[in-house]
């Protein structure tokens, strides 16, 4: 019984990014896009939360682990006829090599948590504002380096002809994975240990709990999560160092916030709510009609109102919009 | 010998000087408000980029110069207060990481109003252009700029320092800084303090768009973003807690980009972003209070 109940915070996450697979797949290809998107970005606020919301660290710094999962997958994709073209300076090593599609994601976790491994074993020793600062340095320096490292990817370029497999069914087993790992991760005794670290790290380092290494653990988790991400991004649509960098923070950071930090279910309420909105007004910019009244709002719109709602969410709710609880079907009775 | 080995001539010093000068001007903007207030504005950026805007616009218009300084002061003051009541005074007493995150929030927020209003190309502020013109000074050719430049953030700097070590309302900033309940307990009214302290910043950022325009007169939505990073990693590398030490962080950041930026091959100066924040990182790790602060611990959150 009492794992039934604790099964239910799994409930709500699972039922609607399965809704949104379903939803996407009845309408036109042109907004099935939408909720493919969205469902990436599940992913990749899942990411977020396993470390941000179970440790209470900002991290600035995960989108680079996104972008390393990109550039994995990417490079390992692209057809080797078709390398020389958009990568003319790659390394040797992987300019005659291609992996299949699920090689290439399961490269991307890989890259993604042991990079975030070697980047947390010095930065987790870090909190509040030095770790922000220090984690905004990774995504400038994994930013700058992708953008001029010839060898490990197409650089300024773009990466044209990678396979875009990410239909909405990768898109949502990718979603769900996500899911699955930041549920079990909180459910399991390193969870608690580090939302105890969390909440006081004094009570938490009297009974024995690492705060270091409790962070450094779930970062590597959420870094591997966070790279598979990127890699179902790079095989949706083609990817430049631009489009993994400061906006895909900012809006990832706003649906973590949005939904509630401290809680999976705010991370994926977050992740979709937002995708929600930023989707329709991105329909909208192009002229669309609501109940009748035409609207045809202009460029840059989406962005504004993002930013409004996340600033109004943290002043008036900042605890998110599920106010960091977890998904339950009754309330708790005791 | 050293100089002349690196390749560093007197003009790529020179320009080194006054970016570091401008840098330490950001810094002090930064500094001030996190001093009374714990929040690093990542917005400062924007409220260059505003100001920048307003001059732009006045060059359009054809105003004089001084119309468009004015009007530059009046757009970057008002967005200042603006921005304090709105978002800053309602956050009071949030986590640090709360704030520097909407922070985030509002500098998206304007650079896309920025984007809406002016598009992605961006508008030409020449009103000021002549200052880049070269003089020659014992042979070296200057740009009049890199002079303005140093000068005035001297100035600037000793007005500051006068007016927080000279005036009631400087020492109620100091006190507010040190310790904020107990500043509060003993008399110091927390909005007043706030509002100079935002206004002041706001004041610095309207200076800084100036100087900024005159070296870089094409203005776009994203002006002063990457300086405004690389500032904010300076101060942090300085010192956070503390005004000179912040300043003297974003100096030498400036300082050192601008000189590697004159001095290195392209090939290697794209890599200047990635040496300045594997430095800031560091530092972080080896000295949280920063470089130029004696022994105390940064707080830990």
């Amino acid at each position: 019984m009492r794992r039934l109940v604790e099964l239910q915070t799994l409930l709500g996450p699972v039922v609607v990014v399965i809704a949104a697979a379903l939803l996407g797949s009845v309408v036109s290809a042109s907004n099935a896009s939408y909720f493919t998107n969205a469902l990436v970005n599940v992913a990749i606020v899942t990411a977020l939360y396993l470390f941000i919301g179970n440790s209470g660290v900002l991290s600035f710094g995960h989108i680079s682990f996104v972008a390393l999962g990109a550039w994995t997958a990417g490079v390992l994709s692209v057809p080797v006829s078709e390398k020389p073209a958009i990568m003319p300076n790659l390394a040797h090593v992987l300019r005659d090599r291609t992996t299949g599609n699920l090689g290439s994601l399961a490269l991307a976790a890989l890259v993604g948590g042991v990079c975030a491994l070697l980047v947390g074993l010095p930065l987790m020793r870090l909190s509040g504002l030095a770790a922000g600062i220090a984690t905004f340095g990774i995504l400038e320096i994994t930013h700058n380096l992708l953008r001029y490292e010839e060898g490990i990817g197409p650089g300024l370029n773009t990466f044209s002809s990678v396979p875009e497999t990410t239909g909405l069914r990768q898109a949502a087993i990718g979603a769900l994975i996500g899911i699955a790992v930041a549920y079990a991760y909180a459910r399991s005794r390193l969870g608690r240990l580090l939302r105890a670290t969390r909440e006081d790290p004094a009570a938490a380092r009297a009974v024995g709990a690492s705060v270091y290494r409790q962070r450094l653990i779930a970062f590597t988790i959420s870094g591997a999560v966070a790279g598979l991400a990127g890699g179902l991004l790079v095989h949706l649509l083609p990817v430049n160092t631009e489009s993994v960098y400061l906006d895909l923070t900012f809006i990832t950071l706003a649906m973590l916030v949005v939904g509630g930090a401290t809680s999976l279910w705010g991370a994926v309420v977050g992740a979709l709510s937002v995708s929600a909105l930023d989707s329709y007004l991105a329909v909208a910019e192009n002229g669309t009609s609501l109940f009748g009244w035409h609207i045809d709002l202009p460029a840059g719109t989406r962005v504004i109102v993002v930013g409004v709602l996340m600033a109004l969410v943290l002043i008036l709710r900042p605890a998110g919009l599920t106010g960091g609880r977890e998904f339950r079907l009754w309330p708790r009775s005791s | 010998m050293t100089l002349a080995l690196l390749n560093i001539d007197y003009q790529t010093l020179a320009d080194a000087t006054a970016l570091g000068a401008i840098y330490a001007l950001m810094a002090v903007g930064i500094g001030l408000v996190f001093g009374v207030l714990r929040l690093v504005n990542f917005a400062y950026g924007q409220l260059v980029m505003a100001g920048a805007f307003a001059l732009a616009l006045a060059s359009q218009w054809g105003w004089p110069v001084w119309a468009g300084i004015v009007l530059c002061f009046a757009a970057v003051l008002v967005l200042s207060a603006l921005m304090d009541r709105l978002v800053f005074r309602p956050l009071r007493g949030h986590s640090p990481a709360v704030m520097l995150v909407a922070t985030f929030a509002v500098a998206f927020l304007l650079q896309s109003i920025a984007l809406l209003w002016f598009g992605a190309l961006g508008k030409i502020a020449t009103s000021l252009a002549s200052l880049n013109r070269p003089v020659a000074i014992g042979g070296v050719e200057i740009r009049k700029i890199t002079i303005v430049a140093v000068v005035v953030g001297v100035l600037c700097l000793a007005a500051l320092t006068l007016l927080l070590e000279r005036t009631t309302i400087g020492l109620h900033m100091r006190a507010s800084s040190l310790d904020f309940q107990t500043a509060r307990m003993l008399g110091v009214r927390a909005n007043r303090v706030i509002g100079v302290a935002v206004l002041l910043s706001g004041a610095l950022a309207a200076v800084v768009a100036v100087m900024l325009t005159v070296q870089n007169p094409l203005v776009t939505p994203d002006f002063a973003l990457r300086d405004t990073i690389i500032v904010l990693a300076g101060v942090v590398l300085g010192g956070m807690n503390r005004l000179i030490p912040a300043t003297l962080g974003g100096f030498s950041i400036g300082f050192a980009t601008g000189l590697l930026g004159g001095a290195l091959p392209t090939n290697q100066s794209q890599y200047i972003p990635s040496f300045v924040f594997g430095a800031v990182i560091l530092v972080l790790l080896v000295r949280p209070g920063g470089l130029f602060t004696r022994g105390q611990a940064v707080e830990r959150v």
